[in-house]
């Protein structure tokens, strides 16, 4: 009975999503499908950085770096796949198998990138990681703007349109439903401790090096998702997608909702991605407002705007009478 | 043999270029335990501060020694100004919480300084301030003369920033073992709470500190502005990058160890890059740092710290 309520908590987000995006993206127009595909991509970056600097208190500035790696990985399995149908299978269901195939492999190659920039960063203190994460992403993109095979600074061109609004939306419930579990589970507990202190977390057999690195794995791969579906929607894969401008974005996302905040992160994603919109005047202070707004958190709200509770902890206590416990 | 020398040459300039930078992040790490992410960056406002001093004096239109002598001064005064700045009104209301919250700060900062710079000029400054993103060159303060002994490259400048850099670090090795702000400088850096009962004034110390590893950017970026004149508002991100490599390298927090692993990583990059593939040249850097983290993270002359509860 326990194990079919995890199954359901998991899954049911998936069964409901999916009917509301598909109807919602057959109502929408190309603009507002767009805007919309922007902000969940944000979604699912922020959310995953939010494991990693929120969770588990590290700190790293190179999401780019692997959002780099997986809509690279996805592009050039989607463009060898492009004519090729899989098993006789309809067109559609064929475009689909070869475009999930390709966001998987994507995932997989950001993780194990991950994995190769986590173990001497995060065995560690913290600050280390950033400066890691941050020459990592730098390096990657001089990586790719010499390798012939990844296009050099042109990069991959005449993706597949393979994006669509029920596709990010799904990757960005996912991400979602992996940051709530992982954050119930002993595994999550393991991270919020090292967060809290690392020292204490080691003392009582956390193992945190091996958690700290899981974390980062895990956050990497959703990152690679992301890079997946946004380049698939450009129909563009260039290494001017993935400078550290990006990364520090993601940054800001998850510092303003809140560091281990999973509501904060997305409500700050769609605010932050809905500005430049709103504010198009704006545009060219759109980075040093940013910045401004990280070095004024820290100095008032060191924790964001929600911390580490989410939004409905700051509703009304509704839910608590059933616990009977509320003064 | 003379492709060696050359490497060799150009190894060391660029090695003194990074031991200067990364001077300041070892001593702010010294005295803090922060990597201060700004200094790259403070690197890069030292640049433009030369830049617009050079400018004001007119260096283009009527070079002279002297004005070099005013662009150094100018451009160390204003760096070492915002280095005191910075510390005062972003880092130190900070001191004493946890570490993290220091360290998006300095991102922060650095964030600002890169974008603020890339800004539309503003109307209400006298001159062209802030530069905006496109890439502004250095006026020459005086002639370069070319000479090449063995078939080696090397003009004027070269010799002048060697000279110049070697002169500062010998200068800073001597303040800091051998005079009392050094001697202060050392003792906050071992237990900053004690120096403080011993009555050495701590925030005095890390804001002069600041102020010192600020002038010594500064030094960089002009001695780097001499052979190569392009400047712009993210100039300052990789050399930043790599003179933190070369401050991990020699052992974070240790002032001869920083100077040796600049020389160490400006030396590695000419050669790796000289002899192999130079189209990877900014990975070398980043594949070291990965190295000395597997193998030794403490740096070559760091010490192994413990964590206290």
């Amino acid at each position: 009975m326990a194990a079919l309520r995890t199954a359901l908590r998991s899954l049911l987000p998936f069964l409901l999503a999916a009917p509301v995006l598909w109807l919602v993206q057959r109502g929408l127009d190309q603009a507002w499908t767009i805007f919309l595909v922007g902000v969940l991509v944000n979604v699912i970056l922020a959310v995953s950085l939010n494991v990693v600097n929120g969770f588990t208190g590290q700190f790293s500035i190179g999401h780019a770096g692997f959002m780099a790696v997986g809509a690279y990985t996805a592009a050039k399995i989607t463009v060898a796949l492009r004519d090729v149908q899989l098993l006789g299978l309809p067109p559609a269901v064929s475009d689909a198998a070869a475009f999930a195939l390709a966001l998987g492999s994507g995932m997989s190659v950001a993780a194990l990138a991950g994995l190769l920039v986590g173990i001497p960063s995060l065995r560690l203190r913290g600050d280390y990681l950033a400066i890691v994460t941050l020459g990592f992403g730098e390096i990657i993109r001089v990586v790719i703007e010499n390798t012939p095979f990844l296009g050099q600074a042109t990069g991959i061109s005449g993706l597949p349109g393979h994006t669509t609004l029920t596709w990010v939306g799904l990757g960005a419930v996912a991400t979602v439903v992996m940051a709530r579990r992982l954050q119930a589970s002993t595994q999550g507990r393991a991270l919020l401790a090292i967060r809290e202190d690392e020292v204490a977390a080691e003392a009582m057999g956390v193992d945190t090096v091996g958690y700290k690195v899981r974390a980062f794995v895990i956050s990497a791969a959703f990152a690679g998702l992301a890079g997946g579906l946004l380049v698939h929607q450009i129909l563009l894969c260039t290494p001017r997608m993935f400078t550290f401008v990006k990364s520090f974005e993601v940054v800001a996302m998850v510092v303003l909702g809140g560091m281990g905040s999973i509501s904060g992160s997305v409500l700050a994603a769609l605010v932050l991605t809905a500005a430049p919109e709103v504010l198009r005047a704006a545009d060219q202070y759109r980075m040093v407002i940013y910045s401004l707004m990280l070095v004024v958190l820290m100095l008032t709200r060191p924790t964001g705007l929600f911390g580490s509770r989410e939004l409905w902890d700051l509703l009304p206590p509704l839910r608590r009478r059933g616990e009977g416990s509320a003064p | 043999m003379t492709e060696f020398l050359q490497h060799l040459v150009n190894g060391v300039s660029l090695g003194t270029i990074y031991a200067l930078i990364a001077l300041g992040y070892t001593m702010v790490y010294g005295v803090l335990k922060l990597i201060n992410f700004a200094h790259g960056d403070v690197y890069m406002v030292g640049a433009f501060a030369g830049y617009y001093v050079a400018t004001a004096l007119g260096v283009r239109d009527a070079p002279s020694v002297m004005k070099a002598f005013l662009v150094f001064a100018g451009a160390m005064a204003i760096c070492g100004l915002l280095g005191a700045a910075v510390e005062r009104f972003a880092y130190r209301p900070l001191r004493g919480r946890p570490r993290l919250t220091a360290l998006i700060t300095a991102i922060g900062v650095s964030f600002l300084l890169e974008y603020g710079f890339q800004l539309p000029r503003w109307g209400f400054v006298p001159f062209d301030f802030p530069p905006g993103p496109t890439p502004r060159f250095f006026p020459e303060p005086f002639e370069r003369v070319e000479w090449t002994p063995l078939g080696v490259h090397l003009s004027n400048y070269d010799v002048i920033s060697l000279g110049v850099a070697f002169a500062f670090m010998l200068g800073l090795q001597f303040v800091v073992y051998r005079t009392r702000f050094g001697t202060a400088m050392r003792a906050v850096s071992f237990d900053a709470q004690v120096a403080g009962l011993m009555g050495i004034p701590v925030n005095r110390i890390i804001a002069g500190t600041f102020v010192l590893g600020s002038v010594l950017a500064a030094v960089a970026a002009l001695l780097v502005a001499g052979s190569r004149p392009r400047i712009d508002p993210i100039m300052g991100l990789m050399p930043g990058l790599k003179a933190f490599v070369a401050a991990v390298f020699g052992g974070i927090g240790n002032v001869p160890g920083a100077m040796f692993g600049g020389l160490a990583l400006g030396l590695a990059e000419e050669f790796v890059a000289g002899y192999t593939v130079s189209s990877f040249r900014d990975a070398i850097a980043f594949g070291i740092l990965i190295l000395v983290l597997l193998l030794k993270p403490e740096g070559l002359f760091g010490r192994v710290t413990a964590e206290k509860v």
